[in-house]
């Protein structure tokens, strides 16, 4: 099998759904005729036809509300922000219908929105967010962040398949830039479990999305110089998997989290405050975060880079961290 | 501001000859008519026992009246085929008892009892029963239109031969979702029907505050949708209006707006006296009381006597009063439930 690449597994995890089961369809903003902006749906209005693949008007919150009643009625819709940023345009339909609908009446809400989120691509404020954790604060709501080609097509089948509403956001840097071979058959991956894609002893580096390979390049770097850093890409930030990076930093004593939402509240923030109660007794450093400062995201390259949380800040970080 | 009766209300069976009411042409039987006759006073007589109890302290939280607005949910809700599927709103009591609720679970609710619809997790008419075609709302004026365009369009997929029906208020229409959802669903072609009650007043704002056209049906032509006003106050043109509306999208031809003229007769909740409203706007609409109304169309036409209609509203009472005492009588939830429900587990959608 040849290497694809992450936008490519995406795509492919909604044709195998779409194929495999009739209820999944998909609504959005250009995805039929045109394929989608970033060709996530590319060919998939001539495989499965209009009414399955929705050009919608201009209407986030009647995408994602619409979807919400279908998902109700049992089918499995999939919404595509085009740019993760509108999401804010559909808040109150996923915050305060689809989030504690399940809680509040015991009907379950089996949604998907999902779309490019993430910067380093000189796009600006209003495409360029990383807003997964306006969203973690709902209750009800599941939140996904692949790192790898292999996980975007097996989280997102596993995210389709999941009876609760869940936000996928897929990192647009990412899109062309990874490829990977995937395995052979379904493949459905599992919400709720984080990965450790670097086995190491001193040190250990968290991360999801793009910084998931911020901390890969910083662990290559410090193995030059003798140390190995344990590398954890989260996968899933709601339901959080507290106890793969808990048994990490058991083992390393240090923990950097790298993040490239803004610093305050972003979801490192989340998995720090957790680590300072249940990790104190192994810590021999303090739990340090590198993160978008809290900025909106700039369009000059020099600017967006001033802010991005890259290779040489967080290695600067876990340098700090390894002198303790 | 007139206290709000304890007893269900005189009958009229003097007035009945002098003033007969012609209300809207129907064919519906006569039989169907006392049944229609029965979810008013249903309506209309829960909801003056859940004010009592709200007044004992019994019913906390925010607690919405329908007064003078029955016919709307009752006269639409009775228009619904089986399969069809409705999202009421907080003044839609009387839709809830159409589609099957009992006043027993409606006690429950209101109460937060352990074993009512949503086990003491949601307040008032937040409950729904997909089984039952009821979809529960959120308190966000406006966001049910869109979700029931979505379940229009999933009924459509599923070859369901099915309509979504779902209201909105004055106020509700000037909401974004309002806009979004009626766009969406018109633009899809879904079969959805809307009714926007127009009741004169969203909390205190009154209509000139809210909107600055006078009927909230010309919005339909922006939709490119037919629009059709109608008498709230007429439970028989309600449901024929709303009749013609379900017919039209089942047919293939898409969603209606229907718009339903009516009055608050009370305030915005309970707590709300609504002195900002003209006394002598309720004066002239407690006139055209809907259930009155109703009562002369069937004395006068000769449907049911007196003796009938004191009947159903004998049998209402006692119901009342049984089902209210065994809500009373049973347990409130476990605190351990508050934990619990935050999402379906998988395999059991």
């Amino acid at each position: 099998m040849s290497a694809i690449t992450y936008i490519e597994a995406i795509r492919q995890a909604m044709w195998e759904e779409m194929e495999q089961d009739e209820r999944v369809f998909l609504i959005g903003q250009d995805i039929g005729i045109y394929g989608g902006a970033f060709r996530a749906t590319a060919g998939m209005l001539d495989r499965f036809g209009p009414e399955r693949v929705i050009d919608s008007p201009i209407s986030e919150s009647a995408m994602i509300g619409t979807a919400i009643g279908a998902a109700m009625m049992g089918m499995r819709p999939v919404v595509e922000m085009q740019f993760i940023d509108f999401i804010a345009c559909g808040f109150n339909q996923i915050y305060n219908f689809a989030g504690p609908n399940h809680y509040r009446w015991g009907q379950s809400v089996p949604l998907v929105v999902r779309g490019p989120s993430g910067g380093g691509v000189r796009s600006s404020n209003f495409h360029s967010q990383n807003p997964e954790s306006i969203f973690q604060h709902g209750p009800g709501l599941k939140i996904v962040a692949p790192g790898t080609a292999v996980d975007a097509r097996g989280l997102l089948k596993a995210a389709i398949r999941d009876p609760n509403p869940v936000l996928y956001f897929e990192h647009k840097f990412l899109y062309r830039r990874i490829k990977e071979v995937l395995p052979e058959g379904e493949a459905v991956g599992r919400l709720g479990e984080a990965r450790v894609m670097r086995p190491g002893d001193r040190i250990t580096l968290v991360g999801y999305g793009a910084t998931t390979w911020t901390c890969m390049e910083v662990a290559e770097e410090l193995a030059k110089e003798g140390v190995e850093a344990e590398v954890i890409d989260l996968r899933t930030l709601v339901p959080y998997d507290e106890e793969t990076v808990l048994a990490s930093v058991k083992k390393t004593g240090r923990a950097l989290v790298v993040y490239e939402a803004q610093l305050t509240l972003g979801f490192g923030a989340e998995v720090a405050a957790r680590l300072a109660d249940a990790a104190f007794p192994w810590l021999d450093a303090p739990i340090r975060r590198v993160a978008y400062p809290d900025r909106p995201v700039p369009y000059a390259r020099v600017l967006e880079n001033a802010l991005l949380p890259d290779k040489g800040k967080a290695l600067a970080a876990a340098r700090e961290l390894l002198r303790f | 501001m007139a206290k709000p009766s304890r007893n269900w209300g005189p009958l009229h069976p003097a007035a009945a000859e002098e003033t007969a009411e012609r209300l809207a042409k129907t064919d519906l039987p006569r039989e169907r008519q006392l049944e229609i006759y029965r979810f008013l006073r249903l309506n209309r007589m829960t909801e003056d026992r859940l004010s009592n109890l709200y007044r004992q302290g019994k019913v906390v939280g925010g607690l919405y009246s329908s007064r003078g607005q029955e016919a709307i949910s009752v006269g639409s809700a009775c228009a619904l085929e089986p399969q069809d599927i409705v999202g009421p709103l907080i003044r839609n009591l009387g839709t809830m008892f159409v589609r099957g609720v009992q006043p027993r679970e409606v006690m429950m609710q209101y109460m937060a009892r352990a074993d009512g619809p949503t086990g003491g997790k949601d307040v008032n008419t937040h409950f729904g029963d997909m089984k039952r075609g009821l979809v529960a709302p959120i308190s966000m004026l406006g966001a049910l239109i869109p979700v029931m365009a979505g379940v229009a369009l999933a009924g459509r997929m599923q070859k369901k031969d099915l309509v979504a029906l779902t209201y909105i208020g004055d106020g509700g229409t000037s909401t974004g979702d309002f806009h979004e959802g009626l766009n969406f669903a018109a633009v899809l072609n879904v079969p959805f029907v809307l009714i926007a009650e127009h009741n004169g007043y969203a909390y205190s704002t009154p209509i000139a505050k809210q909107m600055r056209v006078k009927n909230i049906v010309t919005r339909a032509a922006a939709y490119g949708i037919p629009g059709e006003m109608v008498d709230g106050n007429d439970v028989l043109a309600v449901y024929e209006a709303t009749k013609r509306a379900i017919d039209r999208a089942r047919s293939g031809a898409g969603p209606t707006l229907i718009e339903a003229k009516t009055f608050r007769m009370r305030g915005h909740a309970e707590h709300d006296d609504a002195g900002y409203v003209p006394p002598e706007l309720f004066e002239e609409w407690k006139k055209k009381d809907p259930i009155d109304r109703f009562e002369r169309h069937l004395l006068a036409n000769g449907l049911a006597t007196e003796e009938d209609l004191k009947k159903i509203v004998t049998e209402i009472d006692e119901e009342l009063n049984r089902e209210v005492d065994a809500a009373l009588a049973s347990p409130m939830p476990p605190a351990e439930r508050a934990f619990e429900g935050v999402y379906c587990e998988v395999g059991a959608e």
